[in-house]
C-alpha cells in the first residue's frame, strides 16, 4: 500500500461539550472544532447560572447586598464580602478600626486557602490523583471547620459589616488556628510527595495551556494564571489595602505560563496566606471591631431597647438602609482567582444605584480558546480545572 | 495625591479637546472622555511612558435614566501592572446612537467585557469581532441593566407548566402582560 493512500480524510468535527458535562464542575458550555482530537476552535458559552446580581443589588439595601455577595465566588466567599465592604466605606469615607482590619485580614486569608485547595485538589481528582483529592478536602475540611467556628456557616459567611465585622475572634481562635495548620502543611506535604514526581501528572500539567506573558496581559488576566507567566501583579502588593503593606509574604510567581506553574503557584499561595495569618494573628491589636457611628453601624441592643436614639438609628438603618453620599468609586481586592473589584454608584438613597464585579473568572474564560488552541481535547480537563471558574462569580 | 493631579494636568495637555472633564473623588483619577477618538485616546494612555497603564482592569456601563444626559456611560478601569496609579475613564453615550469604538485592537480581554455591556446595556461596539449576547441567551428580548427594564419580567425560553389546582396570581399575570407590552414584546 503506498503511504499516500493511508492518511485519512481529514473532516473537521464540531462537537458540543456541556452544559453538563461530568468532567467540567460547572455549568459551561465548549462548541468545539476538532481535527482529529486536536482543539482548533473553542467557543465559550457561559451564562448558565446567570440570575441578575447587578439587578438584583439595585433592590435591596447596602446591608442587604452582602448575602448576595457570598453567592459569588462561594469557595472565597469571605474575600467578596471583605472586598464590597471597603468599596462602601471608601465611597462613604470611613477606615474601620485596626483590630477590623487585622481580622479582615485573617479572613481573607483563610478563605484564599479554601479556594486554592478546592482549586487544586479537584484539578489533580480529575486527573487520576484521588488520593490527592482526599487528602486536600480533608484540610479544606479542616479550615472550613475554623471558618465555620467563627461565622457559623460553611459557604454563605456573611460575616463581614460595612464599618466593621459581625462579631470579635472567638477566645481560642489562635490556639485553634495553629494546631490546625500543623495538620495542614502535612497533609500539603503529603500532596507534595504525591504528585511533585508523578509521572503522570506531570505529563498532564506541564506545557499544557500554555499562554505567554502579551497575551495574559492582552487578555486581562489576573491571578495565578497571569502570576504563572512571571508578571509580578498581586493586588495586595501592587495597591496595598486593609495592612498587607505591614506582613511579610512573597507572591510565588511561575516562568512558563502552563498549568503545572499555575498549580505549583496556587499551592505556594497556600503556605504564604498561611504565614499572613499567622503573623496578623501575632499582631492583633486590641479594640472595638466596629466604627462607632450611628448612621452606619446597628447600635447594641441594649440601647435599642432602652434609650429612644437608639432605636430611632435601628428602625432608620433597617427601614431605610445605610444613606451612602451620592458618588462613584472603585475598589479591587486579590480574590482566589485574581483582581476581584466592585465599582459601586451611589445616588445618596439607601440603595445602590449600580452595583458592578469584575469577576475574574470569567475574564479567564474569555482567554480559555487562546490556552486550549492547539491542544487535545483532553487538555481541557486539566486547563479548566486551573482557570477555577465558580459559575456563581463567572455568571453572577 | 500631588502626582495624580498632575498626571491629569498632563492628560488634559495631551489629550487636548477630547477630554470633557476631569475628577478627583475619594482618592481615584476620574477623566472624563469623548467618544470621538476613543481608540486612540486609549492607545495613547496605553501607550504613554509616563503613565503606565498598561493594563485594563474592567469595562462596564451604567445608565442614568432620567438623571442626565446622554443617558448612558461606559466606564473604564485602567491600571498599571507596576502598581500605583489607577485612572478611570468615563465615556458618555446618548441613547439614540448607542455605541463607541471598541478596544479589542488595544486588549483582547475587552472582547468578552464589550460582549457583556452590550448584552446588559445594549451599547453597541464599533468593529468588535463577535458582537453577541453573552450571558443571556440569543432570543433574550430588551436589555436587563437599563434602568427602565422591569426587574420583574421573566422572559422564560421554556414556557412555565400550569399544574392544576396551583394558585395563580391573576393581577400580577396582568402586570407582566402590560409590561411586556410596554416594552414591545409580541407574544
Amino acid at each position: 500500500m503506498k503511504a499516500e493512500s493511508q492518511e485519512l480524510p481529514l473532516e473537521i468535527m464540531e462537537l458540543q461539550m456541556g452544559p453538563s458535562h461530568p468532567a467540567t464542575h460547572g455549568t459551561i458550555k465548549f462548541n468545539l472544532k476538532l481535527e482529529g482530537e486536536k482543539v482548533l476552535e473553542c467557543d465559550v458559552e457561559v451564562g448558565f447560572l446567570h440570575r441578575g446580581f447587578d439587578k438584583s443589588c439595585e433592590q435591596v439595601t447596602w446591608t442587604q447586598v452582602i448575602p448576595y455577595t457570598d453567592r459569588l465566588n462561594y469557595a472565597s466567599s469571605l474575600i467578596n464580602n471583605v472586598g464590597y465592604a471597603l468599596a462602601v466605606e471608601k465611597l462613604i469615607g470611613v477606615e474601620t478600626t485596626p483590630r477590623c482590619q487585622y481580622i479582615r485580614v485573617i479572613v481573607s486569608e483563610l478563605a484564599r486557602i479554601f479556594d486554592h485547595l478546592t482549586c487544586c485538589g479537584m484539578a489533580a481528582s480529575e486527573l487520576g490523583a484521588i488520593t490527592v483529592g482526599f487528602y486536600m478536602i480533608e484540610a479544606r475540611e479542616l479550615v472550613m471547620r475554623i471558618i465555620e467556628s467563627l461565622t457559623g456557616a460553611r459557604l454563605t459567611v456573611t460575616y463581614v459589616r460595612i464599618g466593621g465585622v459581625k462579631h470579635d475572634l472567638l477566645d481560642d481562635f489562635a490556639a485553634r488556628v495553629n494546631q490546625i495548620f500543623k495538620t495542614v502543611r502535612k497533609l500539603m506535604n503529603d500532596c507534595d510527595r504525591l504528585l511533585s514526581r508523578n509521572r503522570i501528572f506531570i505529563d498532564r500539567m506541564s506545557n499544557v495551556g500554555t499562554i505567554s506573558q502579551e497575551t495574559a496581559i492582552s487578555y486581562c488576566l489576573t491571578g495565578p494564571i497571569l502570576r504563572s507567566t512571571g508578571i509580578n501583579y498581586d493586588v495586595r502588593k501592587a495597591y496595598p489595602y486593609l495592612v498587607y503593606d505591614q506582613l511579610d509574604f512573597t507572591v510565588p510567581l511561575g516562568s512558563r505560563g502552563d498549568n503545572y506553574d499555575r498549580f505549583v503557584c496556587r499551592i505556594q499561595e497556600v503556605e504564604q496566606s498561611m504565614r499572613i495569618v499567622e503573623q496578623a494573628l501575632a499582631k492583633l491589636p486590641l479594640g472595638p471591631v466596629w466604627i462607632e457611628d450611628p448612621r452606619f453601624v446597628l447600635p447594641e441592643k441594649e440601647k435599642v431597647y432602652n434609650s429612644i436614639e437608639g432605636l430611632m438609628h435601628h428602625f432608620k438603618i433597617i427601614m431605610e438602609g445605610i444613606h451612602v453620599p451620592e458618588g462613584e468609586t472603585y475598589f479591587a481586592v486579590e480574590g482566589g482567582n485574581g483582581e476581584l473589584g466592585f465599582y459601586i454608584v451611589s445616588d445618596g438613597g439607601g440603595r445602590p444605584y449600580r452595583i458592578r464585579v469584575r469577576p475574574p473568572c470569567f475574564i479567564a474564560m474569555g482567554a480559555f480558546h487562546e490556552m486550549i488552541k492547539g491542544y487535545m481535547i483532553a487538555d481541557i480537563i486539566p486547563t479548566f480545572g486551573m482557570v477555577n471558574m465558580i459559575g456563581g462569580e463567572c455568571d453572577r | 495625591m500631588a502626582e495624580s493631579s498632575a498626571n491629569l494636568q498632563y492628560l488634559q495637555e495631551k489629550l487636548g479637546r477630547r477630554v470633557l472633564d476631569t475628577l478627583l473623588f475619594r482618592g481615584d483619577d476620574i477623566l472624563i472622555l469623548d467618544r470621538a477618538g476613543l481608540r486612540e485616546s486609549f492607545r495613547f494612555l496605553k501607550e504613554d511612558p509616563r503613565l503606565r497603564l498598561d493594563f485594563l482592569s474592567d469595562i462596564t456601563g451604567v445608565d442614568y435614566w432620567k438623571k442626565q444626559e446622554p443617558r448612558f456611560e461606559v466606564v473604564y478601569q485602567l491600571a498599571s501592572l507596576k502598581g500605583g496609579w489607577r485612572l478611570r475613564v468615563r465615556v458618555p453615550v446618548p441613547e439614540e446612537d448607542a455605541a463607541v469604538e471598541s478596544l479589542t485592537p488595544l486588549w483582547r480581554g475587552a472582547n468578552f467585557l464589550e460582549r457583556e455591556v452590550w448584552d446588559l446595556f445594549g451599547i453597541r461596539f464599533i468593529d468588535h469581532p463577535d458582537l453577541r449576547r453573552v450571558l443571556l441567551y440569543e432570543e433574550f428580548q430588551g436589555h436587563p441593566l437599563r434602568k427602565d427594564y422591569p426587574v420583574n419580567l421573566w422572559q422564560p425560553l421554556v414556557p412555565e407548566r400550569k399544574v392544576e389546582g396551583t394558585f395563580v396570581d391573576e393581577r400580577s399575570q396582568n402586570k407582566l402582560l402590560r409590561l411586556k407590552q410596554a416594552l414591545g414584546n409580541k407574544d
